[in-house]
């Protein structure tokens, strides 16, 4: 055992700077959620909304799509369609929200943005207690990987608990079937307060593609959500970001579903 | 891939049929129900006579009452369960009759947890889960035990049951291929090519060289990171921190690797129905995986120094092989258990016929945590040399054709994922869009084998028994 600490110390610093300094964000490569430049579309086209598998896209009229990201499954489909380029490949991933309709390129109404509330006493630990609700297990596995050498995740204070009792923030994955909805509620009912919730992936922000009948159709018909984190799944720098951003430690980057700046 | 040679059976004969194949020396696979044209259900198993790269499909139409076939093909207990669950079918006979997906919505009652009757004043009753401690799918397991010893051990795995398949129902073959590698993220690229080659087989298209040269790649590469984070997984269980932290950071080194050759740590959005749906970035793949090999060995040797790891694997959670047989132990599980089977050998598809790849099929005889473990890690370096292969000898040309749908077709179509035997067995309606979708996955089948394991060893192993399975609830539950 003790040969294996010196053998560890020995392989060197396994671990990112990343996002606190410089250094990789461990993502080179991976696609993210697909751009969307609806002045590019041709007339009368609805190719995306037909191919997209979870109706992410709307078409509200002609040469007018609207694409909800909350939805969006990462399944490059649309781009695949698109004609005329409007929708594009990217390696956006940072889609971290603190309220929903920031999700969607033209919301209905523009999100408010009330003062965040203040997380002060959490900013250098914050406790997260996970519970799957029904994921592919995508999701948890990414989760895992926060914890793995390269990403770290104590390193920004913030931590897994096994117990409801100790934890700030519930990190639910998964559309939230019918027959973990209680375990789940059970769950946030033992936390104590402040406690505040998160929406991890496509199905648990919006049901991405789990079918009707045994699940619902995300997290925020029974919870109240303070964050929302598409993807699918969600890889860890985005997960790290989304946790920050909930601290206010980083800045939101995606408004009325654009990146900021572009 | 086969269009399946589809016989119509008698319900009177299917117990005669079910057992000439088991004295014949095939093997039953699965069963499972559509609804025919006459809205009746009409069932099917599926087996691999002895010696066949063909499997076999048998057809009982017609009659709500089918003869169960669970005592002669333990296996088939929960498959037969399932439909009972879903069609108005029911087995005749059958040992368990009882739901196997738990009621939706969690009735009141306790009734679908099925627990024996255990009585005894020394006999503790612990039901964990489904929340349990750290990042983990959620499932409830129920242990009867008495100090350290466990009694008995109940899995409850279908909390987090989706509909999957029934979420293919009406879909066109792009949106499946996007359903299915959401199925269990773990095995995305396997499920993404069982599906594949199931329509490209209903629909009789030729899939191009180069393409199933890299699905080779692609899937082997699956296997890779699912193994090594097995590893670390399991010396987590040991208690063995920095045999852990190694084993996970070799897993997330080739996950950031499947993101650079297929845009997707998880390798989704590359294989669909006709081929690639991208073109892969392979580059630098061989040397990257070369400069991974020595690390590897590295950490692999010194998991074989540590007694204390060893210790805790040697006779931990025993799997005889004709438990392995009969309970349909498959994959990596099985082969620990001196069954010598492995689908890219036995029922080659994509590039795995060619010699110049070098499959080798590892396997073990003591049937323990140990040799679950030793069969991996020989797959590991199998995979490397694999995949170095097939880019060696990749072939030039087109990576995809068009796969139009063929109405009313159906074919099977399989792959050796990392966790074992995956089918995808698939049906077209009239008008060319999915009509069912049946997904027959390693942990079904390895979940329904486990519980063998747990019953009377004791509470100190099962983490680490579990660990030795590597299964997943989402493959499980679908």
């Amino acid at each position: 055992m003790a040969l294996w600490t010196l053998i560890g110390l020995a392989e060197g610093q396994a671990t990112t700077r990343w996002p606190l300094g410089e250094g990789p964000d461990g993502q080179a490569g991976g696609l993210g959620m697909p751009r969307l430049d609806a002045a590019q579309c041709a007339d009368g086209c609805a190719d995306c909304a037909a191919a997209c598998p979870t109706g992410a896209i709307a078409l509200a009229s002609a040469q007018n799509p609207v694409l909800d990201y909350g939805k969006c499954v990462v399944c490059q489909r649309c781009v695949e369609v698109c004609p005329t380029g409007a929708l594009s490949e990217s390696h956006d991933w940072a889609f971290g929200v603190r309220n929903r309709a920031d999700l969607i390129t033209a919301p209905a109404e523009p999100a408010a943005h009330p003062a965040a509330p203040s997380r002060r006493g959490f900013r250098r630990s914050l406790h997260v207690r996970h519970v799957d609700a029904g994921s592919c297990n995508g999701c948890e596995s990414e989760l895992q990987a926060l914890n793995n050498p390269f990403y770290n995740l104590h390193r920004l204070g913030i931590f897994f608990t096994p117990s409801p009792r100790f934890a700030d923030l519930l990190l639910v994955t998964g559309p939230v079937t019918k027959a973990m909805l209680e375990p789940l509620l059970r769950t946030y009912k033992a936390m104590p307060e402040p406690r505040w919730v998160m929406a991890s992936g496509s199905c648990a922000v919006s049901g991405g593609i789990a079918p009707d009948g045994p699940c619902l159709n995300g997290l925020d018909a029974v919870l109240p959500v303070d964050l929302y984190l598409p993807g699918c799944p969600p890889n860890p720098a985005a997960l790290i970001e989304a946790l920050l951003l909930f601290l206010d430690r980083m800045p939101q980057r995606v408004h009325q579903g654009r990146i900021d700046g572009e | 891939m086969n269009a399946p040679s589809v016989r119509s059976i008698e319900a009177a004969m299917l117990r005669d049929a079910a057992k000439t194949l088991r004295t014949e020396g095939g093997r039953m696979i699965m069963a499972y129900a559509l609804t025919g044209d006459d809205d009746a259900p009409e069932l099917r198993y599926v087996s691999a006579p002895s010696g066949a790269q063909v499997f076999d499909q048998w057809q009982i139409q017609g009659g709500n009452e089918v003869p169960s076939l669970a005592e002669i093909w333990p296996l088939l207990g929960w498959y037969e369960r399932e439909i009972a669950d879903r069609h108005a079918i029911r087995f005749t006979g059958h040992p368990e009759p009882f739901p196997l997906i738990q009621p939706l919505g969690r009735a009141e009652s306790d009734d679908w947890r099925q627990l024996p009757d255990v009585e005894g004043e020394a006999v503790q009753f612990l039901p964990f889960g489904p929340v349990r401690a750290g990042v983990v799918e959620s499932a409830e397991f129920t242990f009867f035990y008495i100090g350290e010893a466990i009694l008995h051990y109940v899995p409850h795995l279908f909390l987090k049951h989706r509909g999957m398949e029934e979420r293919f129902v009406g879909c066109d073959i792009e949106t499946g291929a996007v359903l299915a590698e959401r199925v269990s993220a773990v095995g995305s690229a396997a499920h993404a090519l069982a599906y594949s080659q199931a329509i490209e087989a209903a629909c009789r298209v030729t899939v191009p060289d180069r393409a199933l040269y890299q699905r080779v790649i692609i899937v082997e590469l699956e296997r890779l990171y699912n193994h090594l984070h097995y590893l670390g997984h399991l010396a987590d269980t040991t208690t063995l921190k920095v045999g852990h932290a190694e084993g996970v950071l070799l897993a997330e080194r080739v996950k950031q690797i499947n993101a650079r050759v297929t845009g997707s740590r998880f390798l989704r959005g590359a294989i669909a129905p006709g081929g690639l749906r991208r073109i892969l970035d392979t580059d630098r793949l061989s040397e990257t995986l070369d400069a991974l090999r020595e690390p590897i060995r590295r950490y692999i040797a010194r998991l074989d120094r540590s007694e204390s790891y060893f210790d805790r694997l040697a006779t931990t959670g025993p799997l005889p092989r004709a438990v392995a047989f009969d309970q349909g132990a498959t994959g990596p599980i099985a082969r620990a258990s001196g069954l010598d089977r492995d689908l890219r050998r036995d029922h080659p598809y994509a590039a795995y016929a060619d010699d110049n790849l070098n499959l080798t099929v590892a396997g073990h005889q003591d049937g323990d945590a140990n040799a679950r473990a030793r069969v991996r890690i020989a797959e590991i370096d199998a995979s490397i040399t694999m995949i170095r292969r097939a880019l060696a000898v990749l072939p030039d040309g087109p990576i995809r054709v068009p796969c139009p749908p063929v109405a009313q077709s159906e074919a099977l179509g399989w792959a050796e994922s990392p966790r074992g035997t995956l089918i995808y067995a698939v049906h077209f309606d009239a008008a060319g869009r999915l009509a069912r979708v049946k997904i027959k996955s390693p942990s079904f089948s390895n979940w329904r084998v486990f519980p063998y394991t747990v019953h009377e060893t004791n509470m100190m192993d099962y983490a680490i028994n579990e660990a030795s399975f590597g299964l997943t609830i989402s493959g499980c539950a679908r």
